[in-house]
C-alpha cells in the first residue's frame, strides 16, 4: 500500500511520526470510503478500526428512545475517529455515521495492537498522541455537559 | 420645585413597531419613537435600559444596525416580568428607553486586522451591530471569521441572515451546536471546536467574544492557546443593572461598573476578575 | 463651595445665646435647620428650632454592636460622637420619586416628578459626615452622569459643623485623615469650648456665606485661652479615638487575598442584614421600583436604597452572582476600603464607625481590615467615653 504512506505523513494526528513507525503503520491500513447517511460502525459492535479522516463529516450519536439519534460531536477532515480499540473490550459505545460522502484510512485494529505490543516505542508514541485527543474531547463534553446556553429559571 | 430633577432617569417614549419571534424563548423588537422621529446613534455593543411602566426595567444590547439609525432594534430572551411583558406587546404599544449607554466593540481598532467575531447563544445579539457594520465597511478588515455556538440547531439566532452571511464569498461563518437530532448535517460540538478551523492570522487579529461568561472564559483560554495575545480579544459582560449610568451600585465587578466601564472589555483588563469566584 | 484649608479666615467667639441667634437667622433666610437631638433611644438628626432641643450634657457609648446614651459631668451642646443618622439622609434620601406614567389603551404619557426639598441648614455636623458628603459628591456629581436631585439639594445645603471633642469608642477618623477637625466642605466650623464654668464656641468660616453668616451674629474676638483650648480639645480627640487603622496599602492587600480563610470567619458572623450600608454615610447604592394603583393605569417609578448585602443585588436570569454571605460581606468591605479608591480617587470610608456601633454581631471593620492578608490582631487600647 504504498500509495497509503504519504497521505498519512500528511496527517496532523500522524505529524512528526518516525518514518519506521508510519512503516509500521501502512501496514495495517486501508483506503476506505463511507457515503453520506452510512454507518461508521454502530455500538455494542467489535471495535475493529479507528479511522484516520481524509475529508467528508462523520456524527458520533446515540439513539435515544423518542428523541430519536442525538448528535453529541462531528469529526471531519483532519481528525481520528474511535479510540475504543485501544481499551478491552473493545467495543464501540456509540454509533457513527457519515453525514456527507467521507473518505479515510482505516487502520486494523488487531493488527495495530500486535505491533504496539511489538514495539512499546510506537505503542508509547500512539498513546501519546491518543491521550492528547482524549483530553480535548474531555474538556469540550464538559463544557457542553454544562450547558452553558440554556436557560435556568 | 424643579422639574426634571430626575433626568437621566427618565425614559423617551417609543413605540414597537414589530416584536418577531426568534426562537423558543428569544424575540426581537423594532422601536421608533413615539413623537417625532430622530435617529438613534449608538456603537455596536451599547445597551438601552428599556422600561415597562409598572412592570421594571432592564438592560438589553442593541442588536440592529448602527448604519440604519431609524429604527431601534433589541433582541433578548424572554426570562423575567419585564422581558416576557415586552414579547407580549403589540405593534402601536410603548415603552420608555434611556441609552445609548456603555463601551462599544472594537470596530475602529480593529480595521486593518483579521477579526474573530465568536459568539454564543444570545450572545450573537450584542454582536450582530459589529457584524453589520464590518460587512458594511469590508475593505477596512483583512479575514472576517464569524463563529457561532449554540444549544441546538432549533436555538440558531437570525438563522437566515447566517445563512446569508455565510454565502458571501468575503466572509468565513462557522456554526456548531451543542447536540443535534437528525436533519442537522452542520458541525456538533463546543463552540471552541471552531477555532482551529478558522484562518485567521494570530499575530494580527482582533477577536470579539460574547456570550455566557463561562464561554466566553473557555474561549478566550483557547484563543490564548492559540496565540491570540490578551490585548487582542474582547468580551461583552453582564451584570445587574438599575441605573445603567454608573450610580446604583449593582453592575460592578471588581473595580469596574459594567455599565460605564464596560460592557465590552479587552481581555486583559478583566482576565483576572474572570477566574474569581461570586466576584 | 467652600476654602480649601490654606486660606485660614478669621476666627470669633460665640456666647451660646449667639448659637441660638444662628439657627434664627438661617431659618428667616429659609432654611430648613436640621441638628442632633435626643430621639430612638439616641441621637438623631431631626428639625432644630431651639438651643435647648441639642443634647446638652448627653454623650453616648459605641462599642461594637452597642449604642448607649449617657450623661456627661459637663453641660457640653455637642460631647458626643454620631448617631446613626448622617447627612445621606437628607442629601440623598431613602426613598426618591423619578416620574409618573399614565397607560391610556396603547398610549403613554411620562412625566418627570420634581424634588420638593427645601434648602437645608445643617448644624452639628462632625468632620466625618462633611468627609462622607464629599465622598458621595465625587460618586454622584463627578461621573459621566450626575443625579440631578442630589446636585440641588447639595447646593442647597448650608453646613455648620462642630469639630469633635469626645471621639467614640468606635471611630477612627484620624486614621482615615477625615477628623476630628473638619477641613474643608464646610460653611462654617465650630469649636466647643468649655472650662472654668466659661462656654463659648470658637467659630471659622469655611466659606464666603459663611462669613457673610457670622458677620451677622453677635460674635467677640477669641481670647487666647479660647483658642489654646480649642486646638487641645482637637488634639487631645485625635488621640483618643475609639479604633485605628493603618490605611496604607488596604487597596492592595484586600485585592491580593481574595480568599483569604479571614472571609469565611467574618462571613459566618455577618447576617447578612444591611445595618452598615443603611448607617453608613459614604454607601450609595439603590434600586427602582414601579408601584402602580390597582387599575395598572398609573405606575410611579422610586428609587430607594439598596443594600450589596441583599441576595438579590446581583440577580441575573436564574441566579445571583453573589448567592454566599462570604461573597456579599467580602464585597462590601473591598469596596468600602478597597476599589473605592480606584474608582473614585479616595477610599470609601471616613471612619465614623456606625457600621461597628450598629452591627447586631459587632463585626469590626478595623479588625477585619487589619486581619486581611494575614496581619495579627491589634491590642489597642480602646477608649471608653
Amino acid at each position: 500500500m504504498h500509495t497509503l504512506e504519504p497521505i498519512l505523513a500528511e496527517h496532523p494526528f500522524l505529524k512528526d511520526l518516525k518514518q519506521e513507525h508510519l512503516e509500521l503503520l501502512v501496514g495495517c491500513a486501508s483506503n476506505v470510503r463511507f457515503e453520506a447517511g452510512a454507518f461508521v460502525f454502530r455500538q455494542g459492535q467489535e471495535a475493529n478500526h479507528f479511522y484516520i479522516l481524509r475529508d467528508g463529516k462523520v456524527a458520533v450519536e446515540l439513539f435515544a428512545p423518542q428523541r430519536g439519534a442525538v448528535a453529541i460531536d462531528t469529526y471531519g477532515e483532519g481528525d481520528v475517529l474511535g479510540w475504543s480499540w485501544l481499551i478491552p473490550p473493545y467495543h464501540w459505545r456509540f454509533d457513527a455515521r457519515a453525514i456527507e460522502p467521507t473518505r479515510a484510512i482505516a487502520l486494523d485494529a488487531r493488527c495495530m495492537r500486535t505491533k504496539c505490543e511489538n514495539d512499546h516505542e510506537l505503542g508509547y508514541e500512539l498513546m501519546k498522541r491518543f491521550a492528547r485527543i482524549i483530553e480535548q474531547r474531555l474538556d469540550a463534553t464538559r463544557w457542553q455537559l454544562l450547558d452553558v446556553y440554556g436557560v435556568r429559571s | 420645585m424643579s422639574a426634571a430633577v430626575a433626568s437621566p432617569m427618565v425614559p423617551d417614549l417609543y413605540r414597537v413597531r414589530q416584536v418577531r419571534r426568534e426562537t423558543d424563548d428569544t424575540f426581537t423588537l423594532e422601536l421608533g419613537l413615539a413623537r417625532g422621529s430622530q435617529p438613534f446613534r449608538f456603537l455596536a455593543g451599547q445597551f438601552n435600559m428599556l422600561a415597562v411602566p409598572g412592570v421594571g426595567e432592564v438592560p438589553i444590547s442593541i442588536s440592529g444596525d448602527p448604519g440604519a439609525p431609524d429604527t431601534l432594534v433589541h433582541t433578548t430572551r424572554a426570562v423575567g416580568a419585564v422581558t416576557r411583558a415586552m414579547r407580549a406587546m403589540k405593534k402601536g404599544d410603548m415603552l420608555g428607553v434611556r441609552g445609548p449607554y456603555g463601551t462599544g466593540w472594537p470596530v475602529t481598532e480593529a480595521e486593518g486586522h483579521d477579526v474573530l467575531v465568536i459568539a454564543g447563544g444570545i450572545g450573537l445579539a450584542p454582536l450582530r451591530p459589529t457584524i453589520y457594520r464590518l460587512l458594511a465597511n469590508r475593505d477596512r478588515y483583512g479575514k472576517v471569521v464569524i463563529l457561532y455556538g449554540t444549544r441546538t440547531p432549533a436555538d440558531i439566532l437570525f438563522r437566515r441572515e447566517v445563512e446569508a452571511w455565510r454565502a458571501r464569498l468575503d466572509v468565513e461563518v462557522y456554526v456548531t451546536v451543542d447536540r443535534a437530532t437528525e436533519g442537522w448535517h452542520g458541525t456538533v460540538g463546543v463552540v471552541t471546536k471552531l477555532i482551529p478551523k478558522a484562518p485567521f492570522d494570530r499575530t494580527r487579529t482582533v477577536a470579539m467574544v460574547c456570550g455566557p461568561e463561562v464561554m466566553m472564559r473557555f474561549t478566550a483560554l483557547e484563543l490564548e492557546k492559540r496565540g491570540v495575545e490578551t490585548d487582542q480579544i474582547y468580551l461583552s459582560m453582564e451584570r445587574n443593572m438599575k441605573c445603567g449610568i454608573g450610580l446604583c451600585g449593582h453592575c460592578q465587578c471588581g473595580a469596574t461598573f459594567i455599565c460605564k466601564d464596560g460592557p465590552v472589555f479587552r481581555y486583559d483588563a478583566i482576565k483576572g476578575l474572570l477566574s474569581q469566584r461570586e466576584i | 463651595m467652600s476654602d480649601p484649608v490654606s486660606t485660614r479666615r478669621p476666627r470669633v467667639t460665640l456666647e451660646p445665646a449667639a448659637l441660638q441667634q444662628l439657627i434664627d437667622t438661617l431659618r428667616t433666610d429659609g432654611f430648613r435647620v436640621i441638628g442632633p437631638v435626643l430621639g430612638n433611644g439616641s441621637i438623631v438628626y431631626d428639625d432644630l428650632t431651639s438651643t435647648s432641643q441639642l443634647p446638652q450634657g448627653r454623650t453616648d457609648r459605641q462599642q461594637p454592636g452597642l449604642y448607649r446614651l449617657g450623661t456627661r459631668e459637663d453641660e457640653a451642646w455637642f460631647g458626643y460622637a454620631v448617631g446613626p443618622h448622617s447627612l445621606k439622609r437628607f442629601l440623598y434620601p431613602p426613598v426618591t420619586r423619578l416620574w409618573k406614567a399614565e397607560r391610556k389603551g396603547s398610549g403613554l404619557t411620562l412625566v418627570p416628578e420634581g424634588d420638593e426639598a427645601p434648602p437645608t441648614a445643617f448644624v452639628g455636623v462632625r468632620a466625618c459626615d462633611v468627609a462622607a458628603m464629599l465622598v458621595q459628591d465625587r460618586v454622584l456629581l463627578q461621573g459621566p452622569y450626575i443625579d440631578p436631585a442630589y446636585r440641588q439639594r447639595r447646593q442647597a445645603a448650608f453646613i455648620v459643623a462642630v469639630n469633635c471633642g469626645s471621639p467614640g469608642g468606635t471611630c477612627f477618623c484620624a486614621s482615615m485623615g477625615t477628623g476630628p477637625a473638619v477641613k474643608t466642605g464646610h460653611d462654617i466650623a465650630l469649636t466647643e469650648v468649655l472650662a472654668d464654668g466659661a462656654h463659648a464656641f470658637v467659630a471659622e468660616a469655611g466659606s464666603d456665606r459663611g462669613a457673610a453668616l457670622l458677620g451677622r451674629l453677635a460674635t467677640r474676638p477669641v481670647t487666647d485661652g479660647e483658642a489654646a483650648c480649642a486646638a487641645a480639645a482637637i488634639s487631645d480627640a485625635a488621640r483618643h479615638m475609639g479604633r485605628t487603622v493603618a490605611a496604607e496599602g488596604v487597596p492592595e492587600r484586600l485585592a491580593a487575598n481574595v480568599e483569604d480563610p479571614r472571609w469565611d470567619l467574618v462571613a459566618r458572623r455577618c447576617l447578612t442584614c444591611a445595618n452598615c450600608t443603611l448607617v453608613c454615610p459614604t454607601c450609595f447604592c439603590s434600586t427602582v421600583e414601579d408601584e402602580t394603583d390597582l387599575s395598572g393605569a398609573h405606575a410611579t417609578r422610586v428609587r430607594k436604597w439598596d443594600s450589596c448585602f441583599t441576595l438579590d443585588f446581583s440577580y441575573i436570569h436564574g441566579g445571583s452572582v453573589r448567592p454566599s454571605p462570604y461573597a456579599r460581606y467580602r464585597q462590601w468591605l473591598t469596596h468600602k476600603f478597597g476599589t473605592w479608591v480606584e474608582q473614585f480617587g479616595t477610599s470609601g470610608c471616613v471612619g465614623c464607625g456606625r457600621c461597628i456601633t450598629w452591627c447586631p454581631v459587632g463585626i469590626d471593620v478595623t479588625e477585619e481590615v487589619r486581619a486581611m492578608g494575614g496581619q495579627a490582631p491589634s491590642d489597642l487600647p480602646v477608649a471608653s467615653a
